[in-house]
């Protein structure tokens, strides 16, 4: 049997309300699983629950009603929560306000020095996890004159410090440019890769889930699909109900396909795509 | 704009100044100050001020940096200087109208003068020659004692640290607002002072509530990374007394132990 990263079982969580302001309930009997090793991305429209499922990860959140568990860990075990940290890493979506320290290296050092790690075994996981990002030579910058891809790499630097078995990145590269989003896809997708550190990555980029092993599409704190990324993205309607865009390989053939063609809508690189319609015309 | 703002400039470099252990600098600033009260005449000042020459040759920080920075104090400085001028009464060197100017007010408003910029310049060459982050590091540790006396020491530097840390992200943010407000006809350089006060509101307002969306953040990324107050924490870079430090308190001690000895002596 597989072990399981996290493990979400008839989750209920709700915002609670004050005077003015009515209570929300965000999740009601939500079930929920990440395997270990896995790249997992969760879509869904803003609103929609998924920043508030990812606080419960690592429990910033914890659950009104259910059980949440990381790497067998319960997040409401209090005694376990550096463990919980420790085991679940978290990148929010402004590197600004995640980055603690005027100096590069010493922000990374920030987490280990919090777990009390000694000096030598910290020196050392911070010039791992520099490495790693691919930030080496801007240990000694201050954070402040990066680039926005730079500074968010640095961020996800800081969590791999803590040497994490799960990173949860909440919208990483929503504030980034191109290329920054582009910088930090592809250090996340080496993490997986190469660090076999099992990934849950929230966002609303259509072709940034399409680099997962796994789409989970949420809506209204429901889970609406669950699948490969070929799987989710070939239910073209069924995301359009859901106020969702498709990748734009998969928007193309779903719209020669109205007009009276027939191809299979799991082609998602543009390579594929080309491919499926250069063997339908040639 | 606010880019020039000059709060706790540091001016990296790396010659002994700039080496010495941020504790030595602190604990030496205080000994300077000290030896700065003490003195009381010509030969004593002399030492002081030749003390500081010799620190601003070997950190390598330009004089002109020295006199800017003494620049936006030049009122106080002033102000002080004629009132000690004017208001010490002595043997009169020279009467006109209302006022007298004696013989000890013009000694006594030049030490008073020499003393504050003195002061200023000093307590500059602390910040200009240690990194923020070093400077708390230091205070952290020098005050580290008074933790028994239930002073939160580690708190209040991890908030300097920080604090440090966001001025640079706050200024930028600041100029933003500033020219959001602008494009939208927001008018900050006329009028007169209530005016020009009362202009500010549309940026302070945008500024607090983006700081406090900051703090929640940052707070709940700084749990994420296993911050749980000082307690068991370890660190990255621990400071060590060398042996540049034992010279530099030996070379304190003996300027300290000099300006008290000319102060007996009345020079």
């Amino acid at each position: 049997m597989e072990t399981k990263a996290i493990s979400v079982e008839q989750l209920n969580f709700a915002y609670a309300g004050g005077e003015d302001t009515p209570t929300v309930q965000v999740f009601e009997n939500l079930d929920f699983s990440v395997e270990e090793g896995s790249f997992v991305a969760v879509l869904g429209r803003n609103g929609c629950g998924k920043s508030t499922l990812a606080k419960h990860f690592n429990a910033i959140l914890l659950p009104s009603g259910g059980k949440v568990s990381v790497f067998s860990m319960d997040t409401s075990d209090e005694d376990a929560l550096l463990d919980i940290r420790k085991c679940v890493g978290m990148v929010f979506q402004n590197p600004d306000n995640q980055i603690i320290s005027n100096v590069v290296e010493e922000d990374v050092a920030f987490a280990p020095e919090n777990l009390g790690i000694p000096r030598d075994e910290i020196r050392r996981r911070v010039d791992e996890a520099l490495e790693i990002v691919g930030m080496t030579k801007y240990k000694n910058h201050a954070p402040h004159l990066l680039s926005g891809g730079q500074k968010q790499r640095i961020a996800i630097a800081g969590v791999i410090a803590m040497r994490p078995k799960c990173i949860v990145l909440d919208e990483p590269t929503a504030m980034l440019d191109p290329r920054g989003r582009r910088e930090v896809m592809e250090t996340i997708r080496r993490l997986n890769e190469e660090s076999k550190i099992t990934v849950v990555l929230i966002t609303h980029h259509m072709a940034e889930a399409a680099l997962a092993d796994r789409v989970v599409v949420m809506e209204h704190g429901n889970i609406l699909a669950d699948g490969t990324p070929k799987e989710v993205f070939s239910q073209v309607q069924r995301l359009k109900d859901a106020r969702l865009t498709v990748p734009e390989t998969t928007q193309l053939l779903y719209e020669l396909n109205q007009n009276g063609y027939d191809f299979s809508l799991d082609s998602l690189s543009v390579e594929e795509c080309a491919q499926a319609i250069y063997k339908t015309f040639a | 704009m606010l880019k020039d703002i000059t709060l706790g400039q540091y001016f990296p470099g790396n010659s002994v100044i700039h080496r010495l252990d941020p504790r030595t600098k602190l604990l030496l600033v205080v000994v300077y100050i000290v030896a700065l009260f003490t003195a009381k005449w010509f030969v004593s000042y002399a030492l002081v001020l030749l003390c500081l020459i010799v620190i601003i040759g070997i950190s390598g920080v330009k004089p002109r940096t020295i006199l800017k920075s003494l620049k936006p104090l030049l009122f106080i400085i002033l102000f002080t200087g004629i009132l000690n001028l004017f208001y010490t009464e002595g043997k009169t060197l020279v009467s006109f109208w209302i006022s007298t100017i004696t013989y000890e007010g013009l000694t006594r408003a030049f030490f008073m003068i020499l003393r504050i910029s003195l002061l200023v310049t000093g307590t500059f060459m602390l910040t200009y020659t240690t990194s923020p982050v070093s400077l708390t590091d230091g205070m952290e540790s020098l005050l580290r004692p008074l933790r028994h006396l239930h002073i939160p020491v580690h708190e209040l530097s991890m908030m300097m640290c920080i604090a440090l840390r966001f001025i640079p992200t706050l200024t930028q943010e600041t100029d933003k607002i500033i020219s959001a407000q602008k494009a939208r006809g927001a008018d900050f350089e006329s009028g007169n002072l209530v005016a020009r006060a009362k202009a500010l509101v549309p940026i302070l307002v945008p500024l607090f509530i983006s700081s406090f969306r900051r703090a929640d953040e940052l707070a709940t990324a700084m749990e994420c990374r296993c911050y749980h107050g000082g307690e068991g924490r370890t660190k990255l870079k621990q400071l060590q007394y060398r042996a540049r430090d034992a010279v530099a308190f030996f070379l304190g001690a003996i300027v300290l132990a000099s300006v008290i000895l000319l102060r007996i002596f009345g020079l």
